[in-house]
């Protein structure tokens, strides 16, 4: 009886499947990391997408260009212009239970770990964080432990709330056609509990960390700030992006958002380039499924070599302005 | 009534353990392996000690859900300065939503202004239970906390995003999440921890509490993870931006 039961559940045509992707922009443009979260949700079934923001229209035509949307729901108000969860996960859990979705998903970004859990925690339900594979329906495969073990969960809830971690899906491409856009109504005014204030961004002319091609990153051995530069003039040999190291972010020689590992950014990038970094657990766990890791470090037992590529066991003030002439040298 | 502050402390294995998965693939081996404070919660508590003392808060309870031996971990919180502390005993692996849904009931019987917790904690990478919390108890939220500014009815907290900092005023009550930069935390001295012994700590069960634990969530099993080939180490700049090419990563 269950087991006919079961496999009703699983039978794709018994079920009518909703999948819902909550797109992070700026209301001026889509942010990339949603581009994974929707081929993440292409493998379910057919794509809905949610932008909800303030005059963000041009976000929703940019959404519905791209392959595997079959409908973009725009829902404009002044109140989510800076896309607070205090604002957005009433929107969604009311809405998520009008149109009975059977998942949502959104990227693995700080936005969407903000947001998401606090949709599950209004309807009561499971969510699972930083999805890297999607095995079936209800089933799905997340890290734990720094991502030194991946956990098969299979969740029995009606609706599956689920981040995507970004590195782990292709990025959605422009398709050929155009999808429905279509206004939803929303009531309501801005929440009274929280307000934005400012925002302090670095501006940068570099590939953006998470989903650049090569990213050159720097760690406690550059001793200072101003040394961090020989990582930056590096990167921008490579046109890559620049991290750090906790250690180098905590010391103030990078800032915050430059950080990658279990805390900071997930990269995956063809080529990885860890300058002065011992290679710490943490560490790891935000870049060890890079194509390609380089190390350059001066301690010929340090645990990055333990997964580095090719290491080059050297004092870093020397090889890496050496690198950066050699490369310059190469282009000429 | 007391401004309150309730602190989350999760044991978790030590952050510098390197675990091993059970041969059954049911889980990590957590036998003869060291256990210690969340490193996210320690940031907590300390933050919490903090308030208590230029924020006007009054009194910090600190608060643990899991078995026995997490009363270490909250006679640990109150060596840092935790007033007294609160465990809720199971011997099951929680969910966050069903973390969350005790502290929403600790926080109905201890009417806090603030719930403190660290942003994730190190050992299922969720990053959930904070968010939970405030969406249940429809307050705000200020997760991944750089800096928090007190007054007596909102905290201006600026947070870690991908791009930068971002700074909201969140009225109380409210639940913050403390990333690692929010400060350092505190070393607790022999006279603490001594002291700590004789501080008060109560014990429920989530039964107790009338909180369901269960979940429609079920972990089919645990692997490791693909290993990396071994790598080479090569002599010198020159031979490193041969190989580079040759692997087609640089042009």
């Amino acid at each position: 009886m269950l087991t006919r039961q079961a496999r009703r559940c699983f039978s794709s045509s018994a079920v009518l499947r909703k999948t819902l992707v909550l797109a992070e922009h700026t209301n001026a443009a889509l942010v990339d990391s949603t581009l994974p979260a929707i081929t993440a949700a292409a493998k379910l079934g057919d794509v809905e997408v949610l932008v909800a923001g303030k005059n963000c229209k041009g976000v929703a035509e940019q959404v519905s260009k791209l392959e595997g949307v079959k409908k973009v729901l725009v829902a404009e108000n002044p109140a989510y212009e800076h896309g607070l969860a205090e604002d957005l996960a009433p929107l969604v859990a009311n809405f998520s239970k009008k149109e009975e979705y059977t998942h949502i998903l959104a990227p693995a970004s700080a936005w969407g770990k903000n947001l998401t859990p606090r949709i599950a925690g209004i309807l009561d339900i499971t969510a699972l964080s930083d999805v890297i594979s999607i095995e079936g329906q209800d089933t799905f495969k997340r890290p734990i432990y720094a991502g030194n073990a991946i956990a098969t969960v299979q969740s029995g809830e009606k609706l599956k709330l689920l981040t995507v971690r970004t590195t782990a899906f292709e990025k959605a491409k422009e398709g050929s056609s155009s999808a429905e856009v279509k206004e939803i109504s929303v009531e309501g005014d801005a929440n009274t509990k929280s307000t934005w204030v400012e925002e302090m961004q670095q501006k940068s002319e570099r590939p953006d960390l998470t989903s650049a091609n090569i990213v050159v990153s720097g760690g406690r051995a550059l001793k200072s700030k101003e040394n961090f530069k020989l990582i930056e003039d590096l990167a921008d040999k490579l046109g890559g992006a620049v991290g750090a190291s906790r250690a180098a972010v905590d010391a103030g020689y990078a800032p915050n958002e430059w950080q990658v590992g279990q805390t900071g950014k997930v990269v995956a990038p063809q080529l990885y380039l860890a300058v002065g970094i011992s290679g710490q657990i943490q560490h790891l766990a935000g870049m060890k499924d890079s194509k390609l890791i380089v190390a350059i470090n001066n301690a010929a037992d340090a645990p990055i070599f333990q997964v580095s590529d090719y290491g080059l066991v050297q004092d870093l003030f020397q090889a890496v302005p050496e690198l950066t002439k050699e490369l310059e040298k190469a282009k000429q | 009534m007391k401004r309150r502050v309730l602190v989350g402390v999760k044991r978790c294995i030590d952050y510098n353990v390197k675990i091993r998965v059970k041969p059954d693939n049911t889980g990590v081996l957590t036998q003869n392996v060291k256990f210690s404070m969340n490193p996210f919660d320690e940031i907590a508590v300390t933050e919490a000690v903090k308030m208590k003392k230029e924020g006007g808060f009054e009194e910090i309870v600190a608060v643990s859900v899991g078995p026995k031996e997490c009363q270490e971990t909250i006679r640990r919180a109150l060596a840092m300065g935790a007033d007294r502390g609160i465990h809720v005993e199971t011997d099951e692996e929680l969910q966050p939503i069903a973390v969350a849904r005790i502290f929403k009931k600790l926080a109905e019987k201890e009417q806090p202004q603030v719930v403190v917790l660290g942003k994730q904690a190190i050992d299922d990478d969720a990053n959930q239970t904070g968010q939970m919390l405030a969406g249940m108890m429809d307050w705000s939220q200020g997760t991944h906390a750089y800096r928090l500014k007190f007054a007596p009815e909102e905290v201006e907290c600026t947070r870690e995003t991908d791009t930068g900092l971002q700074t909201l005023k969140l009225k109380l009550p409210s639940v913050i999440t403390c990333d690692l930069r929010l400060n350092e935390p505190i070393f607790a001295k022999l006279p603490e921890i001594m002291k700590a012994k004789s501080k008060p700590l109560q014990k429920f069960t989530p039964q107790e509490l009338g909180v369901e634990t269960a979940t429609p969530v079920k972990v089919v099993k645990v692997t490791e993870p693909p290993k990396r080939e071994a790598g080479k180490i090569v002599e010198s700049v020159q031979e490193l931006v041969a190989a580079l090419k040759k692997e087609g990563a640089i042009q």
